[in-house]
């Protein structure tokens, strides 16, 4: 009868092809609920267009042959960073810690589908909506602000681990945060205020620079902070680095504090997630 | 055919704090059968039914669903079983046929999507996102999904709440039609009628403990299902409990010399019988309570 799922080889296959499944599934979700596209999908892109317009006539600094930086070139790296930590981290659990409360995960965790394939699922959903995500902010601050991209290769490629790594950590620690509630009700509060604060501090709405050193120092215990820096020194000039801590893009840093995250992350999520709370 | 029974309970206990949910439950279901598991709201129906599907864990006693301790079924286990829940309420952006065609990818052998969609009713409702379906037309879905995998035995966690009456004639010939492919069921219910027409056998519980178990004609016993004759006459309303109601009648005839008023014989129904083991439960409770109390 149950011959097909026996083999741990068959196993791994399955898992990974429901995984697959989720994913198209989770997707198709996350665009037909209306409220967390604005919320977390448009929200960096609404921000961009508002510090973009509201700061246009203010000078960020200088590149290095005189040309002056724009507020969009100066938040488009920014507001990617916080597209990572609002999609990954910030919707994720809320909307987990929402399925574990109005039966979804209950009713999942009496079916065979196995709980890896529902991380994959989700961890895909936000790696696709990352992806629009970031599309959108970069072609907007192009066609829009006329932001300059970079022209080296080696720079998206930069951009390409930082989204994924970030976006992977994002995604890990979002569900290892969803156990975090008591109710899908009281996430919305539980997690924002978090994932605000984060973004204050790590340079996303303010210049990091002009943040005292000590919590700059404790801003970096955080990923927010590394992937920020991560896109800067993809989008900004790089003279700018000299503005960073240390005056460097510190890209070494980026790889060990984000992948410390992902890891703790990673065993969050094994030892705190539970298809229900039993005994509730 | 499986040589052990689908569902095998030895007093069972589940206590949060001092209070103990389920109390020395013991049962057994064996395959192909229905059987109902009945009792009033928080008398541990729910709580049995939730440890025997997995979600809870037992504090004391044995269980046994298809072979397994549901403690540690794993997911070749969970692909055997089908779960209705009590209640649900996922946020249904997805449409009918889409969540089953989801689901049923979940499991080895599922049955065809729409083939269930048609058996529990939703045929026209196939394209319709199930937020915007009405909660009778939900609880459809939530018994689809617990069918598609084509389960060797199936929770029904009070199933037709919300289904008007046609829907639940509808359902019954659905369970009925399970029933004949061999399907094992286990049903909580609050309509006495629905665990009359679909259960083999039943089991009542009150405040945690199993008080009569047995097949469903003869639960009980059969003191209780003896019938009552009822008239009234110029001294007012009377009834009588025989197992003769055709000579009460008939002496009735005699002694009036007509037609008596207001004639009724009635067998008790399961409902009767289950009022009256339920009210003679809470009163012995009661007592003993009053008794230790006083002591």
């Amino acid at each position: 009868m149950s011959s097909a799922i026996a083999t741990p080889r068959a196993l791994v296959g399955r898992t990974l092809a429901l995984g697959a499944s989720r994913i198209g599934y989770e997707v198709k979700v996350y665009f037909r609920q209306g409220d967390s596209v604005f919320f977390t999908f448009l929200f960096p892109l609404i921000f961009l267009m508002i510090f973009s317009v509201a700061f246009s006539n203010t000078s960020f600094g200088q590149t290095a042959t005189g040309a002056k930086v724009t507020a969009a070139e100066f938040y488009l790296p920014a507001m990617l960073a916080a597209g990572l930590l609002l999609s990954g981290l910030q919707n994720m659990s809320i909307d987990i810690a929402t399925e574990k409360s109005d039966g979804t995960l209950k009713r999942l965790g009496g079916s065979p589908l196995p709980v890896f394939s529902y991380f994959i699922g989700k961890i895909g959903q936000v790696i696709v909506t990352g992806i629009l995500q970031s599309t959108l902010l970069v072609v907007v601050a192009a066609t829009i602000f006329g932001v300059a991209l970079p022209a080296d290769p080696a720079r998206w490629l930069t951009f390409a681990w930082v989204f994924l790594l970030g976006v992977s950590t994002c995604a890990v620690l979002g569900i290892a945060l969803s156990a975090l509630p008591r109710s899908g009700k009281s996430a919305t509060a539980v997690i924002i205020p978090i994932t605000l604060i984060l973004q204050f501090i790590s340079g996303v709405y303010l210049s990091f620079s002009q943040l005292p050193e000590w919590l700059q120092n404790f801003a970096s215990i955080f990923p927010l902070k590394w992937l920020a820096q991560g896109m800067r020194s993809v989008f900004l000039p790089d003279s700018f680095k000299s503005l960073e801590m240390g005056g460097t893009w510190n890209l070494g840093g980026v790889v060990i504090a984000t992948a410390i995250w992902l890891v703790v992350g990673l065993v969050a999520c094994r030892l705190t997630f539970r298809w229900i709370r039993k005994d509730t | 055919m499986a040589l052990y029974p689908h569902v095998s309970v030895r007093d069972l206990r589940k206590r949060y704090g001092d209070f103990a949910a389920v109390d020395g439950v013991s049962f057994d279901i064996e395959a192909g059968e229905t059987f109902a598991l009945l009792g009033p709201n928080g008398a541990g129906k729910s709580t049995t039914i939730e440890i025997l599907e997995g979600y809870r864990d037992r504090t004391s006693g044995e269980a046994s669903v298809l072979g397994v301790d549901p403690q540690h079924g794993g997911l070749e286990w969970k692909a055997r079983l089908g779960i209705v829940l009590q209640s649900s309420g996922e946020s249904g952006n997805v449409t009918v046929r889409e969540q089953l065609a989801h689901f049923a990818g979940f499991y080895p052998h599922p049955r065809d999507v729409d083939e269930v969609i048609a058996a529990v009713g939703l045929t026209e409702k196939t394209k319709a996102r199930i937020k915007s379906l009405s909660g009778g037309q939900r609880r459809r879905v939530d018994v689809a999904l617990g069918l598609i995998g084509r389960p060797e035995l199936l929770f029904l966690d009070e199933p037709t709440t919300g289904f008007d009456p046609e829907a639940r004639r509808e359902f019954w010939e659905l369970i009925r039609a399970l029933k004949r492919e061999g399907t094992t069921i286990l049903l909580t219910t609050h309509y006495l009628d629905e665990a009359a027409q679909l259960g083999d056998r039943a089991g009542v519980i009150a405040s945690g403990r199993l008080i009569a178990i047995g097949p469903i004609d003869d639960i009980g016993g059969a003191e209780a299902r003896i019938p009552v004759v009822r008239w009234t006459d110029q001294n007012g309303a009377h009834d009588e409990r025989t197992s003769e109601p055709a000579a009460v009648v008939a002496r009735l005839l005699a002694a009036t010399g007509g037609e008596p008023a207001g004639l009724e014989v009635r067998r008790p129904s399961l409902e009767d019988v289950y009022l009256d083991l339920v009210a003679a439960h809470t009163i012995r409770k009661t007592t003993t309570e009053h008794l230790e109390r006083s002591l």
